[in-house]
């Protein structure tokens, strides 16, 4: 049999935070995005470059001290489009370390929405549109073909998986949620029902939660977490041959500062996972071509990788949240006709789902978490700059076309 | 005379009238010591002598402006700056230490709501003169139709029984006061407040930048309602958002917005988004000068949607910035005003057929906007300040029905 091997996937991503942008700068000033304060907590740039100091360049330079002390240490990275533009702009350096990751032939580079949109549940063609842009632009910055792909959010369902199969790639990622797996494990590979060849890999959620969400907290029972630890719940005597650990590549540094020791724990996992030669990491694409579906899995309901209720409700659950994707979705004819690049731009860029996750009201446990994500002092206050761009979207519009409303 | 603040350290509507009311009164020759309790200049201010009570900066800032009595909690510590009891205890001891120098004689005490009558009574106390208590608001108003806080509540309920004569802002004013504190209608006088044209800078200009959006919306035909006002439970805002969307359902060419600040603002975001308007309503948060003024010149209708309002100056400050005016029953200003719209502020099926029926009608626009025009322009401080005169001419000391 084939060696248990750990499916190490980073998800990358930076958004586009919209400004303070007031009703009377609607109509006026058409830049969302760039803070006219430098100094604003809300600054895109600095915050690229705070978690770059933080999270990017520690992280990349052990993976890469990884990857070249251990040949068989291997992972898969989704880099969003904002991302990469980001960096290109403000931190060449990191882009450039993210590529000599890639260009060691063991770093695999999944496909998605290049705004890190939810577009999927509101239009197919501006989905398929930011797909291709993102394929053609992995290609271009590291010169490689995806083939995995993995939705924003994890949000997924079968119609997803059913798209993704006819679309040609050969696996797709989502959250491997008990309800739906009941008695299941999700350390195999399954066939998503209705499709004819795509496999689907399962999150381990409980492991990659362990890391990404309750390494540092010292409430948790089993804080302090060690890797002798971390492995016996990774029961390395197991015949699972996966574990699919999957999270935000900002967990390193970031989500976890490196004085929780982080850094350190990483290091020392991925040298006693590989101590064995029964044991291995694998990209995802390595997961899926050396394992045979155990069955098959049917999620008929979209769920994500977010929050106890692992659905939509994160971003969509709101009336505020529901109106002002209704609003933004209801643009995307008279947006694309313009043929207007910046127009287009500005508004896959309010697309990007972080916009409605500072909108949640959720505020009990997954609460914190949102506090924690949101440059806004409420999703209120979130809501009504949002709100404001629309309406400025909407006036450029009607200046461009010369007619057709501004609705409000 | 004893007040809370005055302009430009206001948080709203009983700033500006103190300071119009006591000008008004010192251009007829009445001399006047203002006391505030905090620390501020006040440049615009040579017509009386403004006392500062504490060293605070204006209390606005810290939360314990003139509406905020829902924030009332008791202190523990005598002379604790940081809670309005306490702010007004030194309030007291001030006035107190005051009136101590005989050199400072007064005809009258002239008090200004609840947050002054403690040192009002004590100022009777002290003095021979006699305690004029002159609401503005009652702590019904303030919270929305409840009871409100109890401490705000009794010390009102003495300042009342304590004082020589009350003036209400208005009948409704006067109408609470009998009502639900017991005091018998002959005690109260009612002395509207009014506008002064005047105290609004000559040179503006309408720019019509400011509200570039709103702005172009007018230009496609829409008609923009607006309410300048705290976000709080006492104006009937829930209401308005109601109305306002059973207007949209019936015309859609309507835009409203909401310019101020207040604890009900998320719920009214929320709201909004409920009803599925969010687009249509415009938060433009607490605004002053220009901001402030271009916020009624954009404005077409001014509804104000008041559950309980006192008077209601915004109202007269829409009408000379051209708009036609909506307004519930149970503001002040709308019984001094006819070329208006009324209703009650629940009755949001009403409130939507006046809106539609003015954003409709170009002809009944116009003449609403010129007539209310011709109505406010006669109301005058002018006129307040002889009726105050006349009132403390009048007025002399009685012993307090207790």
């Amino acid at each position: 049999m084939s060696q248990r091997g750990i499916t190490l996937y980073l998800h990358v991503h930076q958004p586009y935070r919209v400004r303070d942008y007031s009703i009377f700068d609607t109509a006026v000033d058409h830049n969302y995005f760039v803070e006219t304060d430098p100094l604003s907590h809300r600054s895109n740039e600095r915050i690229f470059q705070k978690v770059a100091d933080k999270s990017y360049r520690p992280m990349n330079a052990l993976l890469e001290k990884l990857l070249n002390s251990h040949p068989n240490f291997k992972l898969s990275l989704s880099i969003s489009g904002t991302f990469i533009e980001q960096a290109s702009q403000w931190a060449p350096d990191v882009l450039d370390s993210f590529k000599r990751l890639v260009d060691s032939g063991r770093v695999e580079i999944l496909s998605e929405t290049y705004h890190h949109t939810l577009a999927f549940f509101y239009s197919r063609s501006e989905f398929e549109a930011q797909v291709e842009a993102h394929r053609q632009k992995i290609r271009e910055v590291f010169g490689v073909e995806t083939s995995v792909f993995r939705n924003t959010e994890l949000a997924y369902n079968d119609e997803l998986a059913q798209w993704a199969d006819r679309y040609g790639f050969k696996g797709i990622l989502s959250e491997g949620w008990d309800p739906i797996l009941e008695w299941r494990s999700p350390n195999y590979v399954y066939q998503p029902t209705g499709t004819d060849s795509i496999k689907l890999l399962l999150k381990n959620y409980r492991l990659s939660d362990d890391l990404a969400f309750r390494f540092s907290n010292r409430a948790w029972k089993d804080w302090p977490l060690t890797v002798d630890k971390f492995m016996s719940w990774a029961n390395p005597t197991s015949q699972d041959p996966l574990i699919n650990l999957f999270m935000d590549y900002e967990t390193f540094g970031e989500h976890q500062w490196a004085d929780t020791g982080i850094f350190e724990f990483f290091e020392e996992l991925v040298g006693k996972w590989l101590n064995s030669p029964d044991r291995t990491f694998y990209t995802v694409s390595e997961a899926i071509d050396s394992h045979d579906p155990v069955g098959t899995l049917s999620m008929p309901a979209t769920i994500t990788w977010a929050d106890s209720e692992r659905d939509l409700s994160a971003w969509t659950g709101n009336d505020m949240q529901r109106e002002a994707m209704r609003y933004l979705y209801s643009l995307e004819q008279d947006v694309i006709r313009t043929h207007d690049q910046s127009l287009i731009e500005d508004w896959r860029r309010l697309q990007t789902s972080d916009h409605s996750y500072y909108m949640c009201t959720k505020w009990f446990t997954d609460g914190d978490v949102h506090a924690y994500f949101s440059p806004y002092s409420s999703p209120y206050d979130a809501f009504l700059y949002y709100m404001n761009a629309i309406r400025d979207i909407r006036w450029r519009l009607h200046a461009h076309h010369g007619a057709g409303g501004l609705h409000g | 005379m004893l007040g809370w603040e005055l302009p430009p350290h206001n948080s709203g509507g009983l700033g500006v009238a103190c300071y119009h009311l006591a000008k008004a009164l010192s251009l007829q020759g009445t001399s006047i010591d203002f006391i505030v309790p905090y620390s501020a200049t006040h440049d615009s201010i040579d017509f009386m002598k403004v006392h500062n009570a504490t060293n605070l900066s204006p209390l606005h800032k810290n939360g314990m402006g003139a509406y905020e009595s829902s924030k009332l909690i008791a202190d523990k510590l005598d002379g604790d700056l940081s809670t309005i009891r306490g702010v007004q205890r030194r309030y007291v001891s001030f006035v107190e230490a005051h009136l101590d120098d005989k050199a400072n004689h007064y005809d009258a005490i002239h008090a200004h709501d609840w947050l002054t009558m403690e040192a009002g009574m004590r100022a009777k106390e002290l003095t021979d003169a006699p305690l004029i208590v002159h609401v503005h608001s009652t702590e019904f108003d303030r919270a929305g139709g409840n009871s409100g806080n109890p401490i705000a509540h009794e010390i009102e309920q003495q300042g009342l029984l304590m004082a020589d004569r009350i003036i209400a802002v208005s009948e409704v004013t006067k109408a609470i006061i009998i009502s639900k504190y017991d005091i018998p209608a002959d005690k109260i006088e009612v002395v509207y407040n009014a506008i002064d044209v005047n105290s609004f800078d000559e040179t503006y200009q309408y720019d019509g930048r400011t509200y570039a959006y709103l702005e172009s919306l007018r230009q496609e035909g829409y008609t923009v309602i607006s309410a300048i006002t705290r976000l709080t439970v006492q104006k009937g805002l829930s209401h308005l958002l109601r109305g306002f969307a059973k207007a949209v359902s019936k015309y859609d060419k309507l835009a409203l917005l909401l310019a101020g600040d207040g604890e009900q603002k998320n719920e009214l975001i929320e709201m909004a988004a409920k009803l599925g308007i969010s687009d249509k309503i415009f938060f433009a948060g607490f605004v002053r000068g220009k901001q402030w003024r271009d916020a009624y010149s954009v404005s077409d209708v001014f509804v104000m949607s008041s559950v309980s309002e006192p008077f209601g100056l915004t109202a007269l400050e829409a009408a000379h910035h051209g708009t036609a005016l909506i307004l519930t029953y149970t503001s002040g200003v709308a019984e001094v005003l006819d070329s208006v719209f009324k209703y009650d502020f629940w009755d949001e099926d009403r409130l939507a057929d006046q809106i539609v029926g003015i954003a409709t009608s170009p002809a009944l626009k116009k003449t609403m906007t010129e007539d209310v025009m011709n109505e406010y322009s006669k109301l005058s401080w002018d006129d307040v300040a002889v009726q105050l005169n006349d009132l403390y001419s009048r007025t002399r000391r009685k012993g307090a029905i207790v």
